[in-house]
């Protein structure tokens, strides 16, 4: 082909490759959502974290304790806000990209978010009194303000993951001849079959994730040598929270792949990446699927899928391959290798954070005080950016491997995407909009962090809606503010 | 039922514009106020009326989508179809005043919180306008039913769309300098409360203005709408042009709480007025509320869920109105906390 011709023709694919809108939408919402399930156990387990060391701080008079509860619901403020505008995106999304899946399904999707929006309202308001608190509220009443928070976190999340999990079981609907939803149950939508495991391991991936995530910003301060109680206190907590999360998130997850195997067998052969159906199937580590259906590369453990699957019949547990998928219906080759890899991803870093918890757990009980060597702090610093990965590793399982579906055998990704051919622009702008508030976020943080390091008392008050004023003068003291007016 | 949850949406609406709203139109004033020595007073009252309160606040919406998108879901696909550039704008918009509203309070460097201000104060006002320009297109008739994308253009580039982001935006305005009257005047502030009762009565001139321009704006552009203000909504049509009248005479003898008491009313009036208006329609004059209704099933979701909210949010809600207006008063005045011993 001439050079020019093959030119024009790229030109024109690629114009017709920015026209469609399956692959921006695709993009664009997983991106927003990416970011936005970061913020999500910050959300959902800071609060417990907080109000953990502002019990300490109140109950046995510990001055740190209080100090640390006082900034983190500071922090906490922070990351609320930003996560609050990222998940009204989200909804804005629903509509914006998928409008046929919302046209179509709404009904029944919708349900699970009726209830979040309550969780989210208690969420705002609690979280608002309870910064506000510090200086206008009794000890005790504060405390309590801050509970609220954390159920309606719990909640909240629960509801938001039973609306995915409905997509990816979806029940609790009847169909018409022309496949319109004519009668909705709530509770089975809510409670559909996925939701209880699902909904679990999201939740300990908050308090996962958020333990390890605040526990390596401690363990970064104690390797550049602040060791002073304050930190390791921080670091107690988070880690504390973080190493109970580990081993249940095991369990958990086990018994969620198993579900995965039992109902969603499409997934769980591109989790395991097993090309035709058989028994005796190898844990595939690594490795890659071939346009050809082979398998190459990896490193198989003979027989441990089967086992894994149902370890009542070991080896000889039959897993569905993907040769049983209608060709309409099935992945693409690309899709089946990133469901594989974030599982190995998932599952790896899974491991690697649970033996660290266990280093820590076993330095409690035969030394009686956590780790402080030179080794753990690096890992644990590393920690968080692991748990993170970790979580986004397992989303991607979760969503590339219900493809090509949005709707579990009832709608395609395709067929649910907006016809809008503008979407490779709000992509771009989303793209950038997020870049910068990420790198904000993270800036804002970290000066927030130096000026409370400085003592710098104006900058503690100044918080969102926060404290002006020490709760009284003896507090004052022990905290170790200075009574000072905010910068105006 | 669909009726009940029509009502729900409807209310929910009202909630947004009249709480929301005032944040909004905060931000307006927090973009006029000037540069950092001469609008630093301005902005420290801005900030402290809606720090506490606009997250809350801001999940009326949340709420509104998830009922439209939950009991209607045609229309919601519908509407985000025909009005995805307007709705784009409004959720950057609002990432963009959400985010640099809570970053302004963090950060120290006067360059760095006139940045955030600025991108907080900008979106403040693209924000209402987007929300009323789809108002404005929904109630002139232009989302098909259907789940069908309209015209992705004339939609929200349409008379009654201009007219209903300007009116919005000046309403938001009016409310949020009439709130800050009252809060300036609570802590004392008798300077910053004259600043703002002058803009409070500029705004409620400019809402005048702007609704009854408005009038013939509708009668060429939406004339079922124009049918129905004047016939079946008109007694709240006029309550509302009262109500905002004497707001007005009030914010002029400078009798605070009444002015604002009447401003909510006035907006209040308006907002359900349209929803009269239109009834009952979803989507004038294609879709009926009855038609749009999910399966029974759902709307007693929604219900039940809307009552969970009555029991479990509001008290929660109205403990936050209570803080944050007494955290206005005066440190002494409010009784020191203090540890158990």
């Amino acid at each position: 082909m001439h050079a020019g011709q093959a030119a024009i023709v790229t030109l024109v694919d690629l114009a017709v490759a920015a026209a469609n809108p399956v692959p921006w939408a695709r993009a664009q919402m997983a991106f927003t959502l990416a970011f936005h399930i970061i913020l999500v156990p910050l959300g959902v387990s800071w609060a417990f974290m907080t109000l953990v060391a502002n019990y300490r701080g109140v109950r046995h008079h510990d001055a740190d304790a209080m100090r640390l509860a006082h900034r983190w619901s500071a922090y906490m403020a922070v990351t609320f806000a930003v996560g609050a505008v990222t998940g009204t995106v989200l909804s804005f999304e629903f509509g914006l990209l998928w409008p046929h899946f919302m046209g179509q399904w709404g009904e029944a999707f919708g349900v699970p978010f009726a209830f979040e929006g309550i969780f989210f309202f208690i969420e705002a308001i609690f979280i608002a009194i309870y910064l506000f608190g510090w200086r206008r509220l009794k000890p005790w009443t504060h405390f309590w303000t801050g509970v609220p928070i954390v159920l309606a976190g719990i909640f909240g999340a629960v509801s938001v993951v039973a609306a995915n999990a409905w997509m990816n079981a979806p029940s609790g609907f009847t169909l018409n001849s022309a496949g319109e939803v004519v009668t909705v149950d709530p509770i089975k939508v809510i409670f559909n079959a996925a939701m209880p495991l699902e909904a679990a391991h999201m939740l300990v991936a908050a308090y996962l994730v958020g333990g390890f995530l605040i526990a390596s910003v401690y363990a970064v301060g104690m390797l550049r040598g602040r060791r002073d109680r304050y930190h390791r206190l921080a670091l107690i907590i988070a880690f504390s929270v973080a190493a109970v999360a580990t081993p249940i998130q095991m369990g958990v997850g086990d018994s969620l792949a198993r579900w995965v195997y039992n109902d969603q067998p499409v997934k769980f052969a591109a989790i395991e990446l097993v090309p035709t159906t058989s028994s005796d199937v190898p844990e595939t580590i690594l490795g890659r699927l071939n346009d050809n259906g082979t398998v190459s590369g990896g490193i198989p453990i003979p027989g441990l899928a089967s086992w894994l699957s149902d370890p009542a019949t070991g080896k000889s547990t039959i897993v569905q391959g993907l040769n049983t998928v209608p060709a309409a219906q099935e992945p693409t080759i690309r899709q089946i290798n990133t469901v594989h890899l974030a599982w190995d991803v998932m599952v790896g870093l899974g491991t690697l954070l649970f033996l660290l918890s266990a280093w820590y757990w076993l330095t409690w009980v035969f030394r009686r005080r956590m780790p402080e060597n030179k080794p753990f702090l690096w890992v644990t610093a590393a920690s968080g950016a692991l748990a993170v990965i970790t979580m986004e590793a397992g989303w991607v399982v979760t969503e590339v491997g219900r493809q090509p579906w949005i709707v579990y055998k009832y709608m395609t990704v395709t067929e649910a995407a907006t016809g809008n051919s503008g979407v490779w622009i709000t992509f771009l702008a989303v793209l950038g909009l997020y870049i910068g508030l990420g790198v904000t976020t993270v800036l804002v943080l970290r000066g927030m962090n130096r000026r409370f390091r400085r003592g710098d008392a104006a900058a503690e008050q100044a918080a969102p809606y926060g404290p002006r004023k020490p709760l009284d003068d003896t507090i004052g003291e022990t905290v170790g503010e200075q009574e000072q007016e905010p910068v105006p | 039922m669909s009726t009940a949850v029509a009502v729900v949406l409807l209310l929910a609406a009202l909630a947004y514009a009249v709480f929301a709203g005032a944040d909004f139109g905060a931000g307006l004033w927090d973009l006029t106020a000037g540069g950092p020595q001469r609008g630093a007073h301005p902005r420290a009252a801005i900030d402290a009326s809606i720090g506490p309160v606009w997250e809350a606040n801001h999940v009326w919406l949340i709420f509104i989508f998830v009922v439209l998108w939950t009991s209607f879901p045609e229309a919601y696909a519908s509407i985000t179809l025909t009005m995805f550039v307007p709705l784009t704008i409004a959720a950057l918009g609002i990432v963009l005043r959400g985010s640099s509203f809570a970053f302004r309070k963090e950060v120290v460097r006067t360059r760095d919180r006139r940045n955030f201000g600025t991108a907080f104060a900008v979106s403040s006002i693209l924000v209402p306008y987007c929300m009323g320009a789809i108002v404005g297109g929904i109630a002139s008739g232009r989302v098909p039913a259907g789940g069908r994308a309209g015209d992705p253009v004339d939609s929200w580039n349409n008379p009654t769309s201009v007219l209903g982001g300007v009116l919005a935006v000046v309403v938001v305005a009016y409310l949020s300098a009439v709130y800050l009257v009252w809060d300036t005047r609570r802590v004392g502030d008798l300077e910053l409360a004259g600043y703002f009762r002058r803009r409070a009565i500029a705004s409620a001139v400019a809402a005048g203005i702007v609704a009854l321009g408005g009038i013939a704006v509708l009668h060429a552009d939406a004339p079922y709408l124009f049918g129905e203000l004047t016939s079946r909504a008109l007694p709240l049509v006029l309550l509302s042009a009262l109500c905002g009248a004497g707001s007005l005479l009030l914010l002029v003898r400078d009798a605070t709480h009444g002015a604002r008491l009447l401003a909510v009313a006035a907006v209040a009036a308006v907002v359900i007025g349209w929803g009269v208006a239109q009834w009952p329609y979803l989507l004038p004059t294609s879709l009926t509320v009855s038609a749009a209704a999910a399966p029974s099933g759902t709307l007693t979701a929604v219900l039940v869920a809307t009552g969970l909210a009555a029991v479990l949010v509001l008290p929660g809600l109205i403990l936050l109105y209570v803080l944050a207006q007494r955290g206005l008063l005066p440190e002494e005045d409010t009784a020191p906390a203090t540890l158990p011993r």
